[in-house]
């Protein structure tokens, strides 16, 4: 049963594929219209549009069928979490596109759906027991809740940077761009990490080191990307693996930060050879592909995604979870850093509205603030997981 | 302050930019400006028109959307802060805060600590930021909410002409017939359940106004849910209490005034099978067992009359219930948590006496290792005293041994072994966990260990929270108005008949495109052209759209 649910979820995952390259010749492919003089980019919007919703059925198929071979439903930790993010934010994408039409939402949302699954795949994918605390029905209400309104929240972000690219002056060398650029820059890394890793896994690459971990004891450490930070004090096990440049303290898990070093090393080498292909920056360079995308539009979706999800989001990430705290950990708040975490991304979005409503930032300002916003929430995710130890860290 | 008449007739109060009934400019700024400025719908705020006295000053502090954000802002970064090291209240208990933070973390740890971030969200400053939101969450919405609300019942059906021309979207049309066309829109405009109103040939056709209000409701829940949370602070609101309780035994539960007694029948701890199919692979790489289920078997007891301490309480059962992490046990306002435990806790130990040169048992001794008798009588002049009892052994810094808690953890004894043959002062022992030592010379008696019972101790959080309907109220309320004021929007299409000419107009407070798709809809059911949009016309101009949603009212 798990393998038919990992093959539904690996279906889902080409179905966006084709369907992003749907929505991008849908986007571009004003050249083609031209030829044929009719409006096949209008079409292919909507085939898109069908392949995305058929991949989705796929990927619900999934999340039944990992239900059923586990017994519980599959939110409990990092791969099944961030899988069913990527299923919530491909939902929200189906209801936005329903109200816009926006070809251009597929063009970037799709792609952060398909970076989001790869990247859950990175995580251990046996199906675990649950522990005690996890065992009831809060964790369907409260985990898919919540998730939900991340997803309909990580709309806004593609709206808001579709929104950047299509606006920002690329010929001038500012801040802006800048900071654009250090956005690509992530995702290239992002994309880098998840090949890296994917390659090195091919090949089965080990390499062990004996080191003293911060009891003082000897201990093993596995990596599975060559080591170019060795852990403290420590020296290789296996033969013919490469020699770390660097040793690090201990309190630093060292394999995390060797995996961390590899990737925004890839992401600045293929950052460059894109940029030295391209000729300029990468906002720049997609930005001609945008030029009949309608910024106001951009902004209204960015701004409706941020309505609908905001209600969804605080529902599941504050009142149902201290529903459930009442209910498992005896009280409903207790600052454990994932709990603070939530209310920062709450806070941060109750920003965004008086912002926009009352002192008028639309438009740029309002981009920025999203991709702020989904900048939080992926820390939510990653960061506090597994680095901060808090009462969540189960995964 | 005097009112302002405005020519229709109806009477402003001071500081109105906007006639409340016909919409008319009243200031110079709007008459000049091509666009009247809607936010709350160009009404008199307190804040706006006032600013001498103190109160003033305050009041238009508290009602600056600005400094509320500003609040929301630095309540953000605050508590981010606390994230960035565990707070005191997530490190181990017996470790000095003080070193533990320096220890763990190094200088950073320690200027963490001197700042007194390791219990951040309990500081007066945080405290401070809080009541600050809460203030201008009241202050702001009673600014806004009672003139809003004025202005939207006042409002007139035919809008005064400076009023439509300078709304967002509005057009001139001349149709062919100008009734007809009314007509129709009236009849649409219902059908796509607007309300329509009709006055002298112009309409005014409005749909979700109640949206309006969802900012005013939903920081209406926040106000009450922080005020549940002040609650806390009044004694009896809130208990929070830890019972330990060993198998067989009946404990008063802290709190309830010896009024109810919890009986832990059983405790256990259940583990997941390591070869379950699903799981295996899971546990595998986990490398040790999981933990599938904590449970108490209790009974709950009420005890009548006073409770006196020192009296034997009689005990009624209430009720029994399996406790387990997400399931508590509920009673009156109380609940039961299960939150610790400690398996095969000491209890009885039980020790022979015997004699050393034959082997021969004399007597064996069960000792209550939370209740030992003094005196042992093994019968035919046989007896053993227990000289001194220590739960928990350790030595003392002196040297002498001592115990350092009642729980028998490491439990150790000096007996004094009395025989015939040492009928006055007996012969005295030392009997520890992996010790047995004669404590003046030669013994010709010895004690020996024989066996243990050991208990389950389950630990149960006792919890009562009266603030709890204030928060579930305040959470609804909450929720209800964020719903109300973010999955509608309040829209306004005005239309009004000067001659042969239909003037149009259209406001919405916010997602324009959705009201344009109306407009747009109108068109092609009467031929009404759709109105310009200034905003798109003018960010078309100057290519950088600077558009604002009027409000959040």
């Amino acid at each position: 049963m798990v393998e038919i649910s990992s093959n539904l979820l690996l279906v889902a995952f080409f179905l966006y594929l084709i369907a992003t390259i749907c929505f991008a010749i849908s986007v571009t492919g004003r050249k083609w219209r031209d030829k044929q003089g009719d409006v096949t980019g209008n079409r292919l919007g909507m085939v898109g549009y069908m392949v995305t919703a058929i991949g989705f059925i796929f990927n619900v198929g999934y999340f039944i069928t990992r239900w059923l071979a586990a017994g519980h439903v599959p939110v409990s930790n990092m791969f099944e979490y961030t899988t069913f993010l990527g299923m919530a934010l491909t939902f929200a994408f189906l209801i936005l596109y329903g109200i816009y039409k926006t070809n251009v939402l597929g063009m970037f949302t799709l792609p952060i759906v398909m970076l989001i699954i790869a990247f859950a795949s990175v995580f251990p994918t046996e199906v675990e027991p649950l522990i005690p605390a996890l065992q009831s029905n809060w964790l369907k209400i409260h985990v898919t809740t919540t998730a939900l309104g991340q997803g309909i929240l990580s709309i806004g972000f593609a709206a808001g940077l579709i929104y950047l690219v299509r606006t920002l002056d690329f010929n001038k060398r500012d801040k802006k761009v800048f900071w654009l650029e250090f956005i690509m820059y992530c995702l290239v890394s992002l994309v880098s990490f998840i090949l890296i890793r994917y390659v090195f896994g091919l090949f089965q690459y080990q390499a062990v080191f004996q080191y003293v971990n911060e009891a003082g004891e000897e201990a093993e450490m596995v990596y599975h990307m060559p080591a170019v930070l060795a852990p403290h004090q420590g020296t290789p096990v296996s033969s013919g693996v490469m020699e770390p440049l660097l040793s690090m303290p201990v309190w630093l898990r060292s394999d995390d930060a060797n995996t961390v070093l590899w990737s925004l090393g890839t992401g600045v080498l293929v950052y460059a050879v894109l940029r030295l292909l391209l000729r300029k920056p990468l906002g720049g360079a997609v930005q001609p592909l945008l030029k009949n995308i309608n910024p106001d539009t951009v902004d209204e979706v960015s701004y409706r995604a941020i309505a609908i999800g905001f209600p969804v989001f605080t529902l599941g990430g504050l009142i149902f979870a201290m529903i459930w705290a009442q209910i498992a950990w005896t009280r409903f708040w207790g600052w454990d850093p994932k709990e603070v975490w939530a209310l920062i991304t709450f806070l941060f979005y109750a920003a965004y509205l008086h912002l926009r409503l009352s002192r008028g930032w639309h438009g740029e300002p309002s981009a920025w603030l999203c991709v702020i916003g989904f900048v939080i929430i992926m820390f939510n995710l990653i960061f506090v997981n597994l680095v901060i130890a808090g009462l969540h860290s189960y995964a | 302050m005097e009112k302002i008449k405005c020519e229709c007739g109806h009477f402003n109060p001071y500081g109105t930019h906007l006639c409340e009934s016909c919409g008319k400019p009243l200031d110079d700024k709007d008459k000049n400006a091509s666009m009247v400025d809607m936010r709350y719908e160009g009404v008199a705020r307190r804040s706006q028109t006032y600013n001498k006295t103190i109160i003033d000053k305050i009041w238009n502090f508290f009602s600056s959307v600005k400094v509320g954000i500003g609040i929301i802002v630095l309540t953000l970064i605050a508590s981010s802060v606390g994230t960035i090291f565990p707070q005191e209240m997530y490190i181990p208990s017996n470790v000095n805060p003080a070193e533990h933070y320096e220890n763990e973390y190094g200088i950073a740890g320690q200027i963490y600590y001197t700042l007194g971030f390791h219990n951040l969200y309990g500081s007066w400053w945080y405290m401070a930021l809080i009541a600050g939101l809460g203030i201008s969450l009241i202050i702001a919405s009673l600014d806004r909410v009672v003139p809003l609300y004025r202005a939207l019942k006042m409002q007139k059906v035919s809008r005064n002409e400076g009023f439509l021309k300078r709304q967002r979207m509005f057009g001139i049309h001349e149709p062919d017939a100008p009734e007809q066309t009314v007509e129709d829109t009236k009849w649409f405009l219902s059908k796509k359940r607007y309300k329509v109103r009709e006055e002298n040939g112009s309409l005014l056709a409005e749909k979700n106004r109640f949206a309006r209000w969802g900012p005013y409701i939903n920081h209406v829940g926040l106000i009450i849910f922080l005020t549940g949370c002040v609650l806390r602070f009044f004694p009896g609101m809130y208990v929070d209490e830890l019972v330990w309780v060993r198998e067989g035994e009946t404990e008063a539960i802290p709190g309830t005034d010896r009024e109810y007694y919890i009986e832990n029948e059983e405790f256990f701890v259940e583990l997941y099978d390591e070869n379950d199919e699903t799981f295996a692979p899971a546990l595998q790489r986990a490398g040790g067992p999981q933990v599938q289920t904590y449970q108490t078997n209790a009974v709950l007891y009420q005890s009548e009359g006073t409770g006196t301490v020192g009296t034997e309480p009689e005990l009624t059962e209430v009720k029994s219930d399996e406790i387990q992490v997400n399931h508590p046990l509920r009673f009156d306002n109380f609940a039961l948590y299960q939150m610790d435990y400690k398996l095969n806790e000491l209890n009885v130990m039980s020790l022979s006496m015997n004699d050393r040169a034959s082997g021969e048992k004399i007597g064996t001794i069960d000792i209550d290792l939370f209740d030992p008798q003094g005196e042992y009588d093994l019968g035919n002049g046989y007896r053993v005293v227990i000289d001194s009892y220590f739960p928990n052994f350790e030595f003392n810094e002196d040297g002498e041994p001592s115990t350092v808690s009642d729980i028998p953890d490491n439990p150790a004894f000096i007996f004094q072994m009395f025989s015939p043959e040492h009928p006055e002062e007996g012969e005295y022992s030392f009997v520890g966990i992996q010790r047995n030592e004669d404590v003046f010379g030669e013994n010709d008696y010895e004690m020996s260990f024989e066996g243990v019972e050991t208990k389950d101790v389950t630990a149960l959080t006792v919890r009562k929270d009266l603030t709890l309907p204030f928060l579930i109220a305040g959470g609804s309320i909450f929720m209800i108005g964020l719903i109300q004021g973010s999955y509608w929007s309040h829209r306004r299409i005005w239309l009004r008949r000067f001659g042969g000419e239909i003037w149009t107009a259209g406001h919405t407070n916010k997602h324009w495109a959705s009201l344009k798709k109306d407009f747009v809809a109108l068109s092609r059911e009467t031929g009404l052209e759709v109105p310009e949009d200034k905003q798109a016309k003018k960010a078309m101009k100057e290519k950088e759209p600077n558009g604002r949603d009027d409000s959040n009212g």
